[in-house]
């Protein structure tokens, strides 16, 4: 590729060269929206646009600026085009994430795949059919509205069989550019064919003969290997470094700016060979451990930032309605820091060509990472590209750019590409975690149960899901970021687990307190109708019998059940859970029912897959995921240390799926985690009168 | 990718038979199989996930027995036969455990796919009508991250069941 490519989300929508990369055609636009200069939310929240060319073999490309990690995006995007311009999905090429060519989009988290990009698509998609059928009434002398799209070509309706023509003949020799009219309107989830049906996930056969190619699979000619010298704790100051044995060494290249320290070789053993030659004296910054953590967030606040947001919410008078109410409770609930673990640690490949740099690397946000990078390395946004390969996961884990700034500084070093790929080690100590959270709850109900008061106390957990779904007249919601003493940030379905978790915890404790079933307390106050939908759902899958307290006589001793639910990024969830405690203390997770809505179904083989395996990750985190550290140092960073789901702890998983062809689709990537943890909590309060409120619950596999 | 026949007696130069192809390599350095496949033949498919033998990723066929190779001094695989990912298949016709798993869906991110199969068919070989429990028991040394673990139990099941079958009606 030249050095003067201009990346298309920088040129205006005419100005692109579609015609040259893709050939004659049809081009249709939805402009993405960036954030102006004033940052976001000053015209309303930024969002990412689509484009499609129709071309003369037939093919629709379209394009969107989020990516595909192993989460099924792609599948379900490219079936909401195919549906749409009524085409097979092999008819339809879906390029995600690559900043040269698709529009501008703030990154894939937060489940807006489907109601932003799939939204998107859809409308992109409609305008494209809508234009086809006008070129196709001009061609045909007949009126668009006596025409329909089917299998790639235009029909005169209820002629099929006698006039029509195909798409690629519509736009031959064509370089027609429109832009989404508002008359746009996507076919109705009610009427889809194709989305919405069971269908594999695209590219299996390339995932089963080993054949797809992941950044760290990339060896490109003259590839040299990166590796950084990292701090052994967090926020360490070099002190000293003497790169002297590793500069001796013969082919190595070394960068060393600031506190930056890199190395590059031609191949992998000598890059490592060249780090660990490299003598370095580091001047520690944080000698906090674990067992301080708690009490040092309480004394720590910190200012909100980016989705860090700090809610104040009050409604009525909660300290008076506490005071009052004849039954309250007061508890603490906490979540442990845990790690995404992504199956291929972090890797990016820097290749440059002149003054151009192309990073291909497994980003979550690939155009911020093209702001990063190029404000890094002082370049215009114009000369970086970011291409996103298959992406062997990131859960929320993979936003950073930073490794992306050394790659490309060692590359500009050696005059060849540099991968970096992180070690597992590495993967465990130089990303973020999932914050440590500390949330207090305090509750008032009147005799019959009725909730009275909630004050829900976020600290370092994040803001979403902090608000209840429950009705209660005087609430307070608080959510405050603090100053972490570990590297913290996105991860799936963060504040949302661990808010969660608190308030479906103490909900259960209070209809305890109460005597009320834990099902029939959530629906009297229930204030979503969708949700109370799903929870029944479970409950009745379940074979749920109501009781007002734990431990029914003529119950199996050790053995109890507990539900929880769950609302966020617009899914719906509630999961029952049932466990055994055995003699040993031993606990056993029996049997999980989950059941989820989120509107609309577009891809229902690939939404089972995400329901069953955020179900499993959030085991995991629920179970016996923590992080440990000690002066600011990660005690356990290897998969030998810290301990993630296997088969050994996957019980049997119901998944019910409630299709809602009347509401708009939601994302599935997140919220099919909330309700595990509350709900395991929950059946081990009912199997043994023991109440555990830090998660992990049993880092040991045992009910203290 | 497939070297041309070396001149050197064989003796000499060290081969590793890999997919049938037999490829000359050093000894003059304690590299892991792993290493050697993804770094010196290029044969990518076999991943790495954590150096320590606790993920499976990088798992491969030693004569038709699944092994770490990341854990595998490559001087141990010198004249035994090794498979990788890449040549499990027969040409153009998927492996059944291959099959089972494109029809079951039981991959998402798919990095954990490679050492999964490789998993399966060292089970199935030993043991073409495994229990539930024995699959997952072979299986638990393998992680999958995006928790596809009942799809891949499926998909197992599902490729025991064909090669029962179709070996009852070969015979």
């Amino acid at each position: 590729m030249s050095e003067n490519v201009v990346p298309f989300d920088l040129l205006p929508p005419t100005e692109r060269a579609y015609f040259d990369r893709w050939g004659d055609g049809l081009v249709v636009v939805l402009p993405s929206h960036p954030p102006g200069p004033g940052g976001w939310g000053r015209d309303g929240p930024p969002h990412g646009g689509a484009w499609i060319h129709v071309g003369e073999d037939g093919k629709a490309r379209a394009f969107t600026g989020k990516v595909e990690v192993g989460q099924g995006t792609r599948t379900a995007l490219s079936l909401l085009v195919a549906e749409e311009l009524r085409l097979p999905l092999s008819s339809v090429e879906l390029t995600m994430g690559d900043t040269d060519v698709c529009p501008w989009d703030m990154g894939t988290f937060g489940s807006r795949s489907m109601p932003d990009a799939g939204e998107h698509l859809r409308l992109t998609g409609a305008a494209a059919r809508g234009f086809l059928l006008e070129i196709a009434a001009t061609k045909l002398e007949i009126a668009p509205k006596d025409l329909e799209c089917s299998d790639g070509q235009v029909w005169a309706k209820g002629m099929k069989g006698s006039r029509s023509v195909a798409y690629a003949e519509l736009v031959h020799g064509l370089r027609r550019v429109e832009t989404v009219p508002p008359s746009a309107q996507p076919t109705p989830p009610s009427a889809w064919t194709r989305a919405g049906h069971p269908t594999s996930n695209l590219g299996g056969r390339e995932v089963v003969t080993g054949t797809r190619q992941y950044t760290s699979d990339l060896h490109p000619p003259g590839l040299m290997h990166g590796n950084v010298l990292f701090p052994p704790s967090k926020g360490a100051k070099l002190r000293v470094v003497d790169l002297s044995g590793a500069q001796a060494m013969p082919g190595v290249v070394t960068v060393h700016e600031g506190d930056l320290v890199a190395v590059a070789a031609p191949d992998l053993a000598s890059a490592r060979a060249a780090l660990k030659a490299i003598r370095a004296e580091w001047e520690p910054a944080l000698p906090l451990s674990e067992k301080d953590v708690v009490e040092y967030l309480r004394q720590h606040p910190a200012e909100g930032e980016d989705f860090w947001d700090v809610i104040h919410h009050a409604v009525g008078d909660v300290d008076a309605a506490l005071r009052a109410a004849p039954v309250s409770l007061h508890e603490t609930y906490t979540t442990a820091y845990i790690a995404h673990v992504p199956m291929e640690t972090h890797a990016v490949l820097a290749a440059w060509e002149g003054e151009r740099l192309t990073l291909w690397m497994g980003s979550q946000t690939p155009f911020r990472a093209r702001e990063a990078v190029s404000d890094a390395l002082d370049l215009p946004p114009a000369s970086v590209r970011i291409v996103v390969p298959p992406t062997g996961s990131g859960f929320g884990g993979k936003h950073a750019a930073d490794l992306g700034v050394v790659a490309a500084r060692l590359a500009k070093a050696a005059g060849h590409p540099v991968r970096i790929t992180y070690t597992r080690e590495e993967e465990f100590a130089q990303g973020y975690f999932r914050p440590l959270a500390v949330i207090d709850v305090r509750s008032g109900a009147a005799d019959d149960g009725t909730l009275e008061a909630w004050e829900f106390h976020v600290l370092n957990a994040g803001s979403a899901a902090a608000r209840t779904p429950y009705r209660v007249t005087n609430q307070k919601i608080d959510s405050q970021p603090a100053d972490s003493p570990l590297s913290q940030g996105s991860y799936r379905a963060l504040a949302a687990t661990a808010n969660n978790f608190a308030r479906e915890s103490h909900l259960d404790e209070l209809a305890t307190r109460v005597g009320v079933d834990p099902v029939e307390y959530r629906l009297r106050h229930l204030a979503d109708d969708r949700l109370a939908a799903v929870l029944r759902a479970v409950a009745e899958r379940a074979g749920w019998v109501a009781r007002p307290r734990p431990v029914a006589p003529g119950g199996r001793p050790g053995r109890g059940r507990g539900i929880a639910v769950g609302l966020e990024k617009g899914g719906r969830v509630a999961t029952f859970a049932e466990v055994e405690v055995h003699e040993d203390r031993r606990l056993e997770v029996a049997r999980i029912v989950t059941g989820f809505e989120c509107g609309a179904i577009v891809h229902p083989t690939n939404l089972r897959s995400q329901v069953e395996g955020g179900t499993i990750m959030a085991l995991g985190g629920a179970l016996f995921e923590a992080i440990h550290f000690e002066n600011g140092r990660v005690l356990n960073p290897r998969l030998s240390e810290y301990r993630v789901p296997r088969f050994r702890d996957v019980p049997p998983i119901e998944v019910l799926l409630l299709d809602r062809r009347d509401l708009p689709s939601q994302g599935g990537g997140e919220a099919p985690l909330l309700a595990v943890a509350p709900a395991i909590a929950n059946a081990i309060y009912d199997a043994t009168g023991r109440r555990l409120r830090s998660l992990p619950l049993v880092p040991d596999g045992l009910v203290p | 990718m497939v070297p041309s026949e070396p001149l050197p007696p064989p003796r000499l130069v060290p081969k590793l038979r890999v997919n049938g192809v037999d490829h000359p390599i050093r000894l003059d350095r304690d590299r892991s199989l792993l290493y050697v496949l993804r770094e010196e033949l290029g044969l990518t498919g076999t991943k790495y996930g954590c150096g320590e033998g606790e993920c499976g990723a990088c798992k491969v066929l030693l004569d038709g027995v699944a092994v770490r190779s990341c854990k595998t001094p490559v001087g141990e695989t010198v004249g035994r036969s090794i498979t990788t990912i890449e040549g499990l298949a027969d040409g153009q016709a998927l492996h059944p455990v291959q099959q089972a798993f494109v029809e079951e869906g039981a991959f998402q991110c798919g990095y954990c796919t490679p050492g999964m199969i490789l998993a399966a068919v060292s089970l199935l070989n030993q043991n073409p009508r495994p229990s539930e429990d024995e699959v997952r028991a072979a299986l638990d040394g393998n992680l999958c991250r995006c928790g596809g673990y009942l799809r891949i139990l499926e998909a197992v099941q599902r490729a025991s069941r064909r090669s029962s079958r179709s070996g009852e009606g070969g015979t």
